[in-house]
């Protein structure tokens, strides 16, 4: 199987978020990087499934030079190849998004074969547009299913289960097909040190991003107002036991 | 034009908010209960049996295309962002999801939206001839108009493919109380140290009547399966107690039970951010503390 699997590098803000003076971007000075949660088990799910059923796993990216950082990690936990498309540009709107990552999967297959199984993530950290993976699937004619916590490959179709209430829904796309995953689809692995030093040596494949911007554009972020209320601190330790249950005989819950 | 048929509450909030920008006409897929509106389009089709998001697009997009609304709204859930982003990509529109409030402003519209699932507020424009957006969950007053609206069914012509992307079989799962309907949440983080930690708070749970939920550090050690993580990628949670044991209290922890009425976090740091937006805490070890909070109502109950 080839499979290919869309990541986003993102800051990863602690408790609070600051905001860069201009209010343009996440003020990211002292923090690391990563992709979303749902991106990093797609990578494992990608892996996992050629493991099982061999052919390779592309990660492919759309950021500034140092998403780099991100598409190495996803080789050092089996990921064979790394493109990244890149731009200085911040903030890319999902449709320049999706015509950039769609116009180079193209290009890859043309180059070489189609990629049976495309992954991206449910929603994007930062921007959680919920459609990057929508939009590529209409630009290749695919069919795509989001919200996925499960799938297994059987004879050129794809099962795939979404958790709902009270339980799950099943489908059954064609390959080549997309799927949209979720947090959850498997416990991603951490890489090894052979797979550190692979990924050290890995080529990395660069292209440069050229697309006219969409009909979203961002003007400015903000922090919501957060209600401040004093805490009550009931006490500490054990010794704090009897005033817990007044708070929850207060609150009505026993 | 208001798609709706998912969530009675949350459709009404997407009907609020399209109420300050024009009149409203609802579309469903079969009927709807919603009233009060201009016109209620019902979508039929015998490919329309179960939820199929492509096909649900594509029945929009003809309709647009014959009645040209200047806007499709619809409320902010995984499934109605899932088939607007399908309508987006057949029409080549931009598509503005979470979106929290919106001033028209002649071609172009301001909005504002969620980002990073509700820990930062955008400010952006939508130009198109067209817009689309969907409104997040619980940022809107519920509409409440009743009167019977004209119902008009519409029939698209949809291709036999479009069923690849159809729901084929629904697996129900026996659930107790779950974290979305549980009055109390006793949630655990990295503090409770291990699986077999969570008895506790197991306990707890059971005498509160409420459900078990957990961190991110803990569904990734493995501690605890993902339906009990709440968070940025995890559950969204609104009970009326969140008691927060050994979490730190991150951003994208906080989104997830920042709907709570009241927050209890149990922490051994006095300065965790969890502590210090609680409403209630208690400073210690979450291992002593919970099994003397459970000790004191079992005695409590007796001496009753
Ligand atoms: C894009 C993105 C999405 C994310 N989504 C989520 C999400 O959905 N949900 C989520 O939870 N996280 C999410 N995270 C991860 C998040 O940033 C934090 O890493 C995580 O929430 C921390 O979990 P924690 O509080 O259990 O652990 P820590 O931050 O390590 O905190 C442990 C706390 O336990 C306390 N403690 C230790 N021992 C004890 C004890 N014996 N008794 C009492 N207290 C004790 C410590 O003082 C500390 O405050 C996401 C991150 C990113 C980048
Ligand atoms: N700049 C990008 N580079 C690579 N993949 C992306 C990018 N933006 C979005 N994606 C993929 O599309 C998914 C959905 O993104 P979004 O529509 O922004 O919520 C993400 O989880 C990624 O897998």
């Amino acid at each position: 199987m080839k499979i290919l699997v869309c990541v986003k590098r993102v800051p990863a803000p602690g408790a609070r978020i600051n905001l860069t003076p201009d209010s343009r971007s996440i003020d990211a000075r002292h923090l690391s990087f990563t992709v979303s949660p749902h991106e990093e088990c797609a990578v494992e799910e990608a892996v996992r499934l050629k493991e099982l059923h061999g052919g390779t796993v592309t990660v492919l990216t759309l950021g500034n030079a140092e998403a780099e950082e991100q598409l190495r990690y996803a080789i050092s936990v089996g990921a064979d190849e790394a493109d990244l498309i890149s731009t200085d540009e911040t903030d890319i709107d999902p449709q320049a998004t999706a015509s950039a990552l769609s116009n180079r999967i193209s290009e890859l297959e043309g180059a070489s074969e189609t990629f049976d199984l495309i992954l991206v993530g449910n929603e994007s950290a930062d921007a959680g547009g919920y459609q990057v993976g929508v939009r590529i699937a209409h630009a290749l004619g695919r069919p795509v299913i989001n919200g996925i916590k499960g799938v297994k490959v059987e004879d050129q179709t794809i099962e795939a289960r979404r958790e709902i209430d009270g339980g799950f829904e099943i489908y059954r796309l064609p390959l080549p097909a997309i799927v949209a995953v979720k947090e959850g689809i498997n416990l991603p692995r951490y890489p090894t040190l052979p797979g550190r030093l692979r990924a050290k040596k890995a080529e990395v494949t660069k292209v440069a991003f050229q697309q006219k911007p969409g009909g979203l554009a961002m003007v400015s972020l903000a922090t919501p107002v957060e209600q401040q209320s004093a805490t009550r601190v009931l006490g500490r330790g054990a010794e704090a036991a009897p005033a817990v249950v007044d708070v929850f005989e207060e609150l009505g819950l026993l | 034009m208001v798609f709706v048929g998912e969530s009675d509450e949350l459709d009404r909030q997407a009907l609020s908010l399209a109420a300050t920008l024009g009149s409203v006409e609802v579309v469903s897929v079969g009927p709807t209960k919603i009233g009060g509106v201009e016109r209620a389009w019902q979508i039929e089709s015998p490919i329309l049996s179960d939820y199929a998001p492509e096909a649900i697009a594509e029945s929009l997009a003809q309709l647009v295309g014959q009645q040209m609304p200047s806007a499709v709204i619809a409320a902010g859930t995984e499934r109605n962002n899932e088939v607007l982003a399908h309508l987006a990509a057949l029409l080549d529109l931009p598509l503005a999801t979470n979106v929290l409030s919106v001033a028209p402003d002649q071609d172009d519209w301001r909005l504002s939206r969620v980002r990073w699932g509700g820990s930062l507020i955008e400010e952006a424009t939508l130009s198109a001839v067209l817009k689309l957006l969907t409104v997040a969950p619980h940022s809107q007053t519920v509409w409440n108009g009743s009167q019977a609206a004209t119902t008009q069914t519409f029939e698209p012509e949809l291709s036999e493919e479009l069923v690849r992307t159809r729901v084929r079989e629904r697996v129900a799962l026996e659930e107790g109380i779950t974290l979305t309907t549980a009055p109390v949440i006793v949630s655990g983080g990295r503090g409770v140290g291990s699986a077999d930690g969570f008895a506790v708070l197991e306990e707890l749970a059971a005498l509160l009547g409420g459900a078990v939920g957990c961190s991110r550090v803990v569904t990734n050690n493995g501690w605890r399966s993902h339906r009990d993580q709440v968070g940025q990628t995890g559950t969204r949670v609104a009970p009326q107690l969140y008691v927060a044991c050994g979490i730190s209290g991150a951003i994208q922890h906080w989104v997830g039970m920042m709907a709570a009425k009241k927050v209890l976090a149990i922490n051994t740091d006095p300065e965790a951010p969890m502590v210090t937006k609680a409403d209630y805490a208690v400073i210690g070890d979450l291992h002593e503390v919970l099994p003397a909070i459970i000790a004191e109502i079992r005695r409590r109950q007796e001496s009753r």
